[in-house]
């Protein structure tokens, strides 16, 4: 796994004229591990989705650093896992012709088998890999999700509302690969549970 | 960096949910026999010379792309997939994979189109079967190339079915003229030396639009 910097300097949104958050900045390290908590609304998601790239900042910079080079974002891209109950699936698709086309999309083809076979039987779909998206529940959704995110091995893992539609088998999935994540890559959770926080060995408290 | 790999990755997505969902495919289908239907029944037995029927042809042609091309990206915001492909795919690499998927989808369009006025309206007689063959190649880059772009713009607005065609229609001016005319000149069996000013029209549009494109889409895809 590759040692990547998340850097974020200053970082501030906001919608129209709304402001969300503003003068946010830490510098996570590989084995740094950040929860993003605060109440509803107070712009936990938004965050997340400005360190993975899906929103810019109004103000401020997000930057993530390889060997003291930034990197740009066709390099960022393959570098990150991200979950979230609003990401959403082409559920015309199985459970394997999704993770072959996103592996084609995000690196030309290349995956590992059995790492796939692994991180699947983990989260319990490797019963239900051929059969379409649309036949599965919203917990089994939440796992393939893990899957995606996880089978490039990413050095930087967001996790907005981690347990999310999971039951107990599902949380204990996350909390291993959570686990993981502690020692050799930069973890982000955002969520407003005291559980999911504590998983994390800093805490940053957006909206306040 | 981008890749041929992963364009063809995004395109060949495109193509086994089109092929799977039909979306796209039905409402094309189903418009172009409506219009067809509908010029029939204007035409009451009358068969039209040339000009009027290039011009038929292409508007069956844009009304119908303009029920169908806007899919492409409709599609991944109606479902909410368009936060999946931004995170596994550069704005570049979706927009070539979108091009080249509405490229394609306008070719087989304008391929049925064709099919069905060759029946239909006798008079419909391809002479100049090169010239007709290249116009509507060309032509069918240039269709998508403008409606890809727009699609990409109209699909986080609100009445989205309105605005395209509506968006689409005066960048399409150019492109849809020299069309009209190259296609006169097929029907009529003019030398190809005499439509080859067309042919430079529209590999120039195509070129032009496909480079804005390129330039403005990283904005358009991106909140």
């Amino acid at each position: 796994m590759r040692s990547i910097v998340l850097r974020a300097e200053r970082v501030s949104k906001n919608f129209n004229r709304r402001n969300v958050f503003r003068d946010i900045s830490f510098v996570l390290s590989p084995g740094d591990s950040l929860a993003v908590t605060g109440k509803n609304g107070s712009g936990k998601s938004t965050l997340v989705k400005i360190l993975a790239g899906l929103l810019a900042p109004t103000n401020g910079l997000v930057a993530f650093e390889s060997a003291g080079t930034t990197l740009n974002q066709d390099e960022i891209r393959p570098l990150l896992g991200f979950v979230s109950p609003y990401l959403q699936l082409y559920d015309e698709f199985s459970a394997v012709e999704i993770l072959n086309i996103v592996a084609r999309i995000r690196s030309s083809g290349a995956h590992d088998p059995t790492r796939r076979r692994t991180l699947m039987e983990q989260f319990n779909l490797w019963g239900r890999k051929d059969d379409a998206v649309r036949t599965y529940s919203s917990g089994m959704k939440q796992r393939l999700k893990y899957v995606l995110a996880l089978e490039h091995s990413p050095a930087i893992l967001l996790l907005d509302e981690p347990t999310s539609n999971l039951d107990e088998d599902g949380i204990s999935a996350v909390r291993s690969v959570v686990a993981g994540y502690g020692k050799s890559g930069v973890l982000v959770v955002a969520t407003n549970d005291a559980v999911e926080a504590a998983w994390c060995s800093r805490e940053l408290k957006v909206g306040i | 960096m981008l890749t041929l790999a992963q364009i063809m990755a995004v395109f060949l997505k495109d193509v086994r949910s089109e092929l799977r969902t039909r979306y796209a495919l039905n409402a094309l289908l189903m418009f172009v026999v409506t219009t067809v239907a509908i010029i029939l029944f204007a035409l009451r037995g009358d068969q039209p010379g040339s000009t009027v029927l290039a011009g038929m042809f292409w508007v069956s042609v844009f009304f119908t792309a303009m029920s169908g091309l806007s899919r492409s990206f409709v599609s991944e915001e109606e479902r909410g997939t368009t936060m999946t492909l931004q995170l596994i795919a550069s704005s570049t690499t979706v927009y070539f994979g979108k091009l080249l998927f509405n490229a394609v989808l306008t070719l087989v369009l304008v391929a049925g189109v064709t099919v069905v006025y060759l029946i239909v309206f006798p008079a419909f007689e391809i002479t100049g079967m090169g010239v007709f063959l290249l116009t509507v190649f060309l032509g069918s880059l240039g269709l998508a190339s403008a409606a890809t772009i727009i699609a990409a713009i109209i699909a986080k607005a609100g009445s989205r079915g309105t605005l395209y065609p509506v968006l689409s229609f005066p960048i399409l001016i150019v492109p849809l003229m020299t069309v009209m005319g190259a296609t006169v000149k097929s029907l009529e069996g003019v030398p190809f030396s005499d439509a080859t000013v067309d042919f430079v029209v529209l590999i120039s549009y195509f070129m032009v639009m496909t480079a804005g494109s390129v330039l403005l889409f990283d904005y358009v895809w991106k909140d």
